[in-house]
């Protein structure tokens, strides 16, 4: 059930990714909606979780790019393991702690991926700081603010059905 | 209880899909033969998907636009943004026409090569990463389409065609760090090659120090590349530096915005260069 749930929100994540976010983002600075779920999944799951989320989602990234197949997948599967182990290990419930991992995570992400590329001779990224910064902080945000819309709405719904019997009453 | 057994060792499980990954890239960089079997598959799969995500997108920016905002003003502004396209693909022409007439071209037969056969694209799709520039047109091999055709807007280049399959194909934007087109200075006729700077800028490589280059110069295909009919605009000179070297170091603004674009043309007809080569195969 729980798989089924991760791959539903890694497919949605591409589709957004694939479809919406090009509208909304402009020049270098570009929201990865699939690392931000693998992170989420990692954060509420623990390491294995977060690292099969990553291997699944990276793989599906490598498969729809014109890249090497799995090279994204290693470093989500990389981001996924470390994010569920601080996850487990730390409290991380308040919202400046979130932001930093997802920060950690994207620029982890970054270094690992345009790390093998480099390595490899299969492909050069000039001076790319400025754009993973910037990819880091929108990835952070998104998450936390993901974070927070997950964790509010069960209690709105309460409350918005509380509200409502006491009308009757 | 396998997979609660599996949760508790996930060193072991980390360690095994990593060095699985590890190989599968290993047996990628090994083998230089074209477009990896998987990707193409995974590709003409999901290209499907994104087709019919794509339409119910755009059905719903339809609606949106079309008829909460202001109905008729926009089915106006669609028109006539229609006809400027139009318009705008003809200039390009036009200016390819001048460009050729301008020099030996006069001796070519300009019939065969004046009127560029193209087939209008719609984009159903971009990356599935932002480290790639890709984005997914809804014509593929069944209406003529390979790969390296070259890809064009009304306002100017757009990319190369890299994956085709059956309904659909991946097209790699020039902004893509590995994109290149042989390029050359309207004005002053210099030559070199434009590169994507991985952002939404191109740079231009191979230009000599001699040359006069200053921001605002029209930069346009030469067509040595054998991929983009020449004479078609790249873009604008943003600025230009010493690079230290023999060479200038010079950015360039795309003509196309690649963050609106919502239709292109895929250029069917090859290049001289490309007929060229393709004839020397044979």
């Amino acid at each position: 059930m729980k798989a089924a749930g991760v791959i539903l929100a890694v497919a949605v994540a591409l589709a957004l990714q694939t479809t919406a976010a090009r509208f909304l983002v402009r020049g270098s600075i570009a929201v990865d909606l699939v690392l931000v779920v693998v992170v989420y999944v990692a954060l509420t799951s623990g390491p294995a979780t977060g690292l099969l989320s990553g291997t699944f989602a990276g793989l599906a990234q490598d498969a729809l790019s014109s890249s090497v197949i799995g090279i994204g997948g290693l470093a989500k599967t990389l981001v996924g393991f470390l994010a569920g182990i601080i996850g487990t290990q730390f409290i991380v419930t308040a919202s400046l702690p979130r932001f930093v991992v997802f920060f950690g995570a994207t620029v982890l992400h970054a270094v690992v991926f345009m790390g093998l590329y480099v390595l490899l001779d299969l492909r050069h990224f000039g001076a790319p700081i400025g754009a993973v910064a910037g990819q880091a902080a929108a990835n952070a945000v998104v998450g936390v603010v993901a974070f927070q819309l997950v964790e509010l709405l069960p209690g709105a719904v309460e409350r918005r059905r509380a509200g409502k019997s006491r009308m009757r009453r | 209880m396998a997979l609660l057994d599996i949760r508790q060792r996930s060193g072991s499980l980390f360690l095994a899909v990593t060095l699985g990954q590890i190989l599968l890239i290993s047996a990628q960089v090994n083998s230089k033969t074209g477009v990896p079997v998987i990707e193409a598959v995974t590709f003409g799969i999901f290209s499907e998907v994104q087709r019919g995500l794509s339409g119910g997108f755009a059905g719903f920016r339809h609606v949106w636009t079309g008829y909460v905002g202001l109905r008729n003003l926009k089915v106006q502004n669609d028109a006539l943004q229609r006809d400027l396209a139009v318009a705008q693909v003809a200039v390009q022409e036009q200016r390819a026409l001048a460009d050729r007439a301008g020099g030996l071209a006069r001796l070519l037969d300009m019939r065969e090569h004046l009127a560029l056969k193209t087939v209008a694209a719609e984009i159903i799709g971009a990356a599935a990463t932002p480290d790639f520039r890709t984005l997914t047109i809804d014509k593929g091999t069944r209406e003529g389409l390979k790969a390296d055709m070259a890809i064009i807007a009304p306002a100017g280049i757009v990319g190369r065609l890299v994956v085709p399959s059956l309904r659909s194909a991946k097209v790699q934007l020039l902004v893509d760090r590995n994109a290149a087109a042989g390029a050359i200075v309207e004005r002053t006729r210099a030559q070199g090659v434009v590169v994507g700077a991985g952002d939404d800028r191109l740079r231009m490589e191979y230009v000599s120090e001699v040359f006069d280059i200053v921001a605002g110069d029209v930069v346009v295909t030469s067509g040595i590349d054998g991929i983009y009919p020449k004479g078609f605009v790249i873009g604008r000179v943003e600025s230009v530096e010493k690079a230290g070297g023999a060479y200038k170091r010079i950015m360039i603004k795309p003509a196309v915005d690649f963050s609106s674009l919502e239709e292109v043309l895929v250029v069917l007809t090859p290049t001289p260069a490309r007929q060229a080569v393709e004839g020397t195969s044979e």
